[in-house]
């Protein structure tokens, strides 16, 4: 029996972990990158487009942005920075999980979504702050359509945090690609969002 | 009165089997049934593509005369295109990818098949609501505002849902292969099929944000995109070439895998063939221009230079890839010890079709041609998707035995094979030489060549291709009832 043992094969090394829902949000970030930097390039091609004006100082700029509108630039710069604690705090989920530290990942789960829903809130404070019409000319338009696209991106985050938050609350730990999954989201959004908010709010 | 009973409790345990049935079908999470249910439905779009193609080429028969007014035939020549895509080749090419995929990786199941399936009735909804729209005067340039942003939304929903569909596909690959085959080792089949899936996940966004804008704009104000006018300039790259290219990967893949099966010898250059098939996959860099490059000959070396580069780089390379896979095919059939396997038959034919369409296209973008808005490239786009179809035929009968367990008798596969592609051949050859007959418009056209003896072959053509398509579908439905029963090891005896 000995013999047997000592001629024993040893195990073979256990199958690489799948890490689906990783693989899978990576697929969704990479669409959802290129779903905006599409939006954000044809943005640029209109802007690029549209007549010069004379601003101060005799600097000619392309006129884009209407005159009478005013970006509210505390609160999208709020936002932006609120993007990137959101990563931080995802980051720290993923950190506890790997110690299994059950109560601290909840915490910073909740932290994600309720920073979430506050970056949804600023943005309809944008909307309201701005006062435009939807159909009041080419900006108008268009700036509807790109940041109302960030919004409904921003809501599926929250939508995956609270899902994320109920496992953590449930214990259900073990699988940290989960964890992982949800901080590359946050990753992504935060990384669309601060192009967008670049190139839209800062630009102009 | 027992016999009366026992009667009604049969037909009631009949109708609840066949409602289990029904409900089993609608909720699976197989991937065979999805990829199954992916495919059914894409053969019935052909239908309605080929009947749309035979109302088109019998309009244009007498061009002084018209069966439809104007507007109806703006609709169906946007029916015919829309459909031809987005109906027929991107079902397809998933609905084969999800149901073989999986078998051919070595996992049980498809990663996240309700995603798949989301993938499948988002998709099935928007056909729907495409299709409505167009019969509702919408679409691009339809008269109805808005039927117009119903046939936007279901665009929307449909890229929605393919995009869902090819995320599955790709983590399937990535993730969910057998222990011990690495990506370099998977069949030519599941290889494409991650090419173009990938591809997809990369291309079709851009287009969706596209289409939020065109959408938002004609719902709200129409004045940035052109209003209903405008679809077709901001949307209309994915639905036609270099972008479609994409769509036809899987096709491609097919001949791959079926060349060497025939040969019976292992791949040779297997390596070369990875990266034929890769190659193709650089049309997806038509999103990033989304327009057509045109090849000028003229102005200053630095002139050419800029025009010949992406002229060659969005119309040639993916040509160039098809061409690696096709010299590679027949490199391993001339080295081995080949036996006709029917699948083959159709699926050779169809990439022949396929490239075909593609060389084409890169003729008819080079100025001096002068094909710009001609027939020529409806009968690329016909080249490219009965090419495909032709394909989807010995994807069926090649997979079939596999996913259903009987097999198609292999003189059927090979007749409708070869009768698909003659009628492939007088649908789109005709408009390779009618140069003079402009695209879009069924009358008020003359020109020195035999106008109306094109017209009638072209017609002929789509004719023929409904009777092979019907013919077909009563052979597969045929095998699927009473067909010979496949081996337990099924594609060892092909």
């Amino acid at each position: 029996m000995s013999t047997t043992t000592s001629h024993a094969l040893p195990s073979g090394a256990r199958p690489a972990p799948r890490s689906s829902i990783l693989v899978a949000t990576s697929a969704v970030a990479a669409a959802g990158t290129m779903l905006m930097f599409g939006m954000l390039a044809m943005w640029l091609k209109f802007r690029d487009g549209s007549p010069l004006r004379a601003a101060a100082r005799g600097k000619m700029i392309h006129d884009w942005l209407p005159a009478d509108i005013k970006i509210p630039e505390v609160a999208t710069n709020t936002m932006a920075i609120t993007m990137v604690i959101a990563c931080v705090m995802a980051q720290w989920a993923v950190y506890s999980t790997r110690r299994n530290d059950s109560s601290h990942a909840t915490l910073a789960l909740a932290i994600t979504s309720v920073i979430g829903i506050a970056a949804i809130n600023a943005q309809v404070a944008v909307y309201l702050q701005m006062e435009m019409g939807l159909a009041d000319g080419a900006y108008q338009t268009m700036f509807y359509a790109i940041t109302g696209t960030m919004l409904a991106l921003l809501v599926t985050g929250v939508a995956f945090s609270i899902i994320t938050m109920f496992r953590a609350v449930a214990g259900r730990l073990g699988d940290s690609s989960v964890m992982s999954a949800h901080a590359l989201y946050w990753y992504f959004l935060t990384a669309v969002f601060v192009a967008l908010w670049f190139v839209v709010y800062v630009q102009k | 009165m027992s016999t009366v009973n026992s009667t009604a409790t049969a037909g009631h345990a009949s109708t609840s089997s066949a409602l289990g049935t029904v409900a089993n079908w609608i909720t699976t999470t197989d991937h065979k049934k999805i990829g199954r249910l992916f495919v059914g439905a894409g053969v019935l779009w052909m239908l309605v593509i080929v009947g749309v193609g035979v109302a088109l080429g019998i309009e244009r028969i007498a061009s002084d005369s018209a069966i439809f007014n104007s507007n109806s035939v703006t609709q169906l020549f946007e029916m015919l295109r829309t459909g031809a895509t987005f109906g027929v080749l991107l079902p397809l090419a998933l609905g084969f990818g999800i149901a073989v995929v999986p078998t051919q990786v070595g996992s049980k199941s498809l990663s996240f098949a309700r995603l798949a399936m989301f993938g499948f009735y988002a998709w099935l909804i928007a056909s729907g609501l495409v299709i409505g729209s167009i019969l509702a005067n919408g679409g691009p340039g339809g008269g109805d505002p808005q039927m117009v942003d119903l046939y936007l939304l279901g665009v929307g929903v449909g890229l929605v849902g393919v995009i869902a569909a090819s995320v599955s596909l790709v983590t399937t690959v990535l993730t969910s292969r057998r222990t011990g085959l690495s990506m370099l080792e998977i069949p030519m089949f599941s290889w494409s099929v991650f090419v173009a899936a990938t591809s997809l996940v990369l291309t079709l966004p851009v287009l969706l944000g596209s289409l939020i804008y065109v959408a938002v704009d004609h719902h709200y104000a129409r004045l940035v995109f052109g209003g209903n006018e405008g679809i077709n300039t901001w949307l209309g790259w994915g639905f036609s070439q270099p972008q479609t290219f994409l769509y036809v990967i899987p096709a491609i893949g097919l001949l791959a895998e079926l060349a060497p099966i025939a040969a019976r010898i292992r791949q040779p250059l297997r390596g070369a063939m990875l990266i034929g098939v890769g190659i193709v996959s650089t049309a997806m860099f038509g999103t990033v221009t989304q327009t057509s490059h045109v090849f000028v000959w003229g102005g200053t070396l630095s002139d050419k230079l800029k025009s010949a580069i992406p002229y060659a780089w969005f119309n040639l390379l993916p040509v160039l890839g098809v061409i690696i896979v096709i010299l590679l095919s027949l490199l391993a059939i001339q080295k081995g010890k080949t036996r006709l396997i029917a699948p083959l038959v159709p699926t050779f034919l169809g990439v022949g079709m396929i490239i075909t369409g593609m060389v084409g296209n890169a003729v008819q973008r080079i100025d001096a041609a002068g094909l710009a808005g001609r027939v020529f490239e409806e009968a690329v786009v016909t080249y490219i998707a009965y090419g495909a179809m032709l394909c989807a035929w010995g994807a069926i009968a090649y997979f079939g035995p596999a996913l259903w367990g009987r097999k198609i008798a292999d003189s059927v596969v090979i007749i409708i094979g070869l009768a698909g592609f003659f009628a492939t051949i007088l649908a789109a050859l005709p408009y390779y030489f009618a140069e003079d007959q402009p695209a879009g418009v069924v009358g008020n056209f003359q020109y020195a060549g035999p106008q109306t003896a094109f017209n009638v072959v072209v017609s002929g053509g789509h004719i023929l291709m409904g009777v092979c398509l019907l013919s077909a579908i009563a052979v597969s439905i045929k095998s699927l009832r009473s067909g010979e029963a496949a081996s337990a090891t099924i594609w060892s005896d092909q």
